[in-house]
Formats: structure tokens, C-alpha cells, sequence
């Protein structure tokens, strides 16, 4: 599966399109990695924590999304954003949508 | 000194924690901006651009989504500062060092991404940047923001 975030395949030519296709996750990291980014919210820097919780969640949109363009007979998906929304206290919702199209 | 102590002891861990907050927050921030120009100058060579762009025919061996993200907070003493600066208005600049970092740190780690896969540029980059974490829905208080760098990255054909 290619994914690219411009409106085509950079060198290949788009020869079916199938419209949208989206993945999203909601993620909450346990109480210990919450305790520790509290703590780390006092001398400020970068929350690990949180970053990889991100990084794991936007992976699994993006998962999810190529997923339903296989299902489609997609072979790439083209023109794709991420949004981030925080959806409760302490739950981040990643989501990640594209238009899934097939290459020759 | 002790009697004051023992008199105003919510006073004193505020003095505390500012003064940690100030000292480890402004070492950390030093530091993580010396690490933030050498990995540019490092990896001042691979492109990035906002722009689509076109490539002849044969040029592009294969192309694909290239991320970075970065989650940073500020610390306890500029956060009374940035609450401070409410009251007056004007600059806040304790937080235009925070979206900054997080932003530079952000693009680095996509560029390094696209650098340790082959490839030569990365096109159509966007940044998104969102609150995040325990206090992301307390409105008043900002305590991290969260960087997402992404584009595509392009391998040329030798």
C-alpha cells in the first residue's frame, strides 16, 4: 500500500479512484505514565510518554485506514491528513483520513 | 527561618517549585535547543517544501508518508509568567518557545525519517499542532502541546 499526503503518486499514474477512506483511535495512557507527565509538567520538557502514545495511535489510524482501501481493490491512498482532538481528560482521538485510488 | 517555614509552608513549596521549575525548565530548554541546531545543520541538505511539485517521467523511484511528532510542556515558572502576561497583555514569549520546539523537533524527526528510508526530499509537508494531556480541556491552562510534521517522501532514481 502507498500512502502519500499529495494528490497523486509521485512518478505513477492513478488509473481508478474510490473515494474516501478514514481510521480514527482514541487513546488514554495508565495512571503511572499520567503520574509521570504531571511530574514532568513541572520543569517542562518533552512527555515521552505522550509522544509515543501519539505515535502509536496515529499508526493505528493509519492502519486502519489502508485497511479499508485494501478492502476497496485500493493500492494506494492519495491526499491524506491527520487531526488531533482530545476528546476527554487525559484521551487523545487520532484520526486520519485519505482518498484511496488505484495505481497501474 | 525555620519558624517561617513551619508558619507559611504553602508558600515555601511555591517559592520551591518555581525555583525548580526555573532552573531544570531553562537548563532543559538550553539544552534542547543546542540539539535542535545541530541536527538541522545536519540535516540541512534533505528539502523540505510545502509545495506539491512535479517530476518528469523516471525520476521518482517510489515515494511514501513520512511523520514526526513531539509532545512538550513548559515548566511550572513560565507558566506563572505566560498567567502573569494575561493580565497585561502583550507577548507571551515563554510560549512561543514551547510551539517552537515542539515544531522544530517535530519536522527533525520526520526529516530523519525520510533520511534513514533513502530518500532525497519531502514534498506537501504539513504541521498540525493540537493540545493534548490532562489539562487539554481545562481552558485556561496550556500545559503541553502536541507536533505532528507530515509529508511525502520521495526516493530519486541514480
Amino acid at each position: 500500500m502507498i500512502l502519500t499526503n499529495v494528490n497523486t503518486v509521485p512518478g505513477k499514474k492513478i488509473v481508478e479512484h474510490f473515494g474516501l477512506v478514514q481510521g480514527s483511535t482514541v487513546r488514554a495512557k495508565h495512571l503511572g505514565r499520567d503520574l509521570m507527565a504531571g511530574l514532568k509538567n513541572l520543569v517542562g520538557g518533552e512527555l515521552k510518554g505522550y509522544t509515543e502514545l501519539l505515535q502509536e495511535a496515529r499508526e493505528e489510524a493509519t492502519r486502519r485506514m489502508a485497511e479499508q482501501a485494501r478492502l476497496l481493490g485500493a493500492n494506494a491512498v492519495v491526499n491524506i491528513r491527520f487531526a488531533t482532538s482530545s476528546v476527554a481528560q487525559g484521551a487523545a482521538e487520532l484520526f486520519a483520513y485519505g482518498t484511496a485510488v488505484r495505481v497501474e | 527561618m525555620l519558624e517561617l517555614f513551619v508558619r507559611y509552608p504553602d508558600l515555601f513549596s511555591l517559592l520551591l517549585l518555581l525555583t525548580l521549575g526555573y532552573t531544570a525548565g531553562t537548563i532543559a530548554e538550553k539544552r534542547h535547543y543546542r540539539s535542535i541546531r545541530r541536527r538541522e545543520a545536519e540535516l540541512v541538505r534533505m528539502s523540505v517544501v510545502t509545495a506539491e511539485g512535479s517530476f518528469p517521467p523516471g525520476k521518482v523511484r517510489r515515494s511514501f508518508l513520512v511523520s514526526g511528532s513531539a509532545v512538550i510542556s513548559i515548566d511550572y515558572f513560565k507558566r506563572l509568567l505566560a498567567i502573569l502576561r494575561n493580565i497585561f497583555g502583550g507577548r507571551v514569549k515563554s510560549y512561543e518557545s514551547l510551539v517552537d520546539r515542539a515544531r522544530r523537533e517535530a519536522v527533525l524527526r520526520m526529516k530523519e525519517e525520510a533520511r534513514k528510508k533513502g530518500a532525497g526530499m519531502i514534498i506537501n509537508m504539513r504541521l498540525e499542532t493540537a493540545v493534548i494531556g490532562r489539562n487539554a480541556n481545562r481552558k485556561k491552562s496550556i500545559g503541553s502541546v502536541e507536533a505532528i510534521a507530515y509529508g511525502t517522501a520521495i526516493v530519486f532514481n541514480r
